[in-house]
């Protein structure tokens, strides 16, 4: 066993123990720091796979970004191991159940079907920047323009979404305290 | 490293997913493992992309990054929205939509 594969067997029992303890802990901050791991720990494996691009951009975008909104929400609401709505023993039973199965049902399916194909060892460069450039701006250029268009009604959308409703014929229970809020 | 390590890797991430998906009530973190699912599913697409040479299946996965940004921005907008008017992110108060 050489050194990439030792390196791949801990970055897989480390991604998915971090996976794990995504589902498993009480606490939403512990749920958000344990998938932040995980992605590092694919990023990992976007290295070994010599995607270093995709490596750099998944740390930056989903743990450095996606996750710190995450983690301003939950700290927002003051959400915490006490205040975190539980599930009844028996469904959270069966929905562990269910998750199961259907690893099992497609594990089951791809292991007869499948063929081996080991992927070569010598590093391509595929992965850096100027090759995955040159396909962006060339071949994908049209997508990438358009998701410009995506993120602008995104932000749009989330601003309007967010935005709070004028107070007069409100009926929540959050009326009354923000009341005062506008003088 | 054979491509079926990768396959079943991602096959047991996303399965760890659904599983939180199904056993958690808080939105929030139904959320998260709607995201841990997304990131299993590009770990695949750049083994294939590895195993076939190809830098379209990469440019994908960074195309689905963007897509999942915008997402994230407009769920999360959606679940405070939710939280200032029920007080509560447990997905078992909004079972009706009429309320």
């Amino acid at each position: 066993m050489d050194v990439l594969q030792t390196v791949f067997w801990i970055l897989s029992a480390l991604a998915i123990g971090c996976a794990l303890g995504v589902i498993l802990s009480r606490n939403p901050i512990n749920s958000v720091i344990f998938l932040i791991l995980t992605f590092f720990m694919i990023s990992g494996h976007y290295i070994l796979l010599n995607a270093q691009f995709l490596a750099v951009v998944n740390i930056i975008v989903y743990a450095g970004a996606i996750m710190v909104l995450f983690l301003f929400v939950i700290m927002l609401m003051n959400l915490n191991a006490d205040t975190e709505p539980q599930k009844s023993r028996l469904i959270q039973i069966a929905g562990a159940v269910s998750g199961g199965t259907l690893l099992l049902v497609v594990l089951a399916a791809l292991r007869t079907s499948m063929y081996s194909v080991p992927l070569e060892r010598q590093s391509t460069d595929i992965g850096l920047i100027q090759n995955l450039g040159q396909t962006l701006f060339t071949k994908f250029v049209l997508p990438f323009e358009i998701s410009s268009v995506l993120f602008l009604s995104a932000m749009i959308g989330a601003v309007v979404i967010g935005k709070r409703e004028p107070a007069s014929g409100e009926e929540t229970p959050g009326a009354a305290l923000r009341q005062p809020n506008q003088n | 490293m054979p491509i079926e390590y990768y396959v079943f890797l991602s096959l047991v991430l996303f399965c760890i997913g659904i599983a939180g998906t199904l056993m958690r009530r808080n939105a929030i973190v139904i959320f998260m493992c709607i995201e841990l699912m997304l990131n299993a599913t590009n770990l695949l697409l750049v083994a294939f992309s590895k195993m076939h040479n190809d830098p379209s299946a990469q440019i994908f996965v960074f195309f689905s990054m963007v897509v999942a940004a915008a997402e994230v921005a407009v769920g999360l907008a959606i679940i405070v929205m939710m939280y200032r008017k029920v007080h509560s992110v447990d997905v078992n108060i909004l079972n009706r939509l009429k309320h």
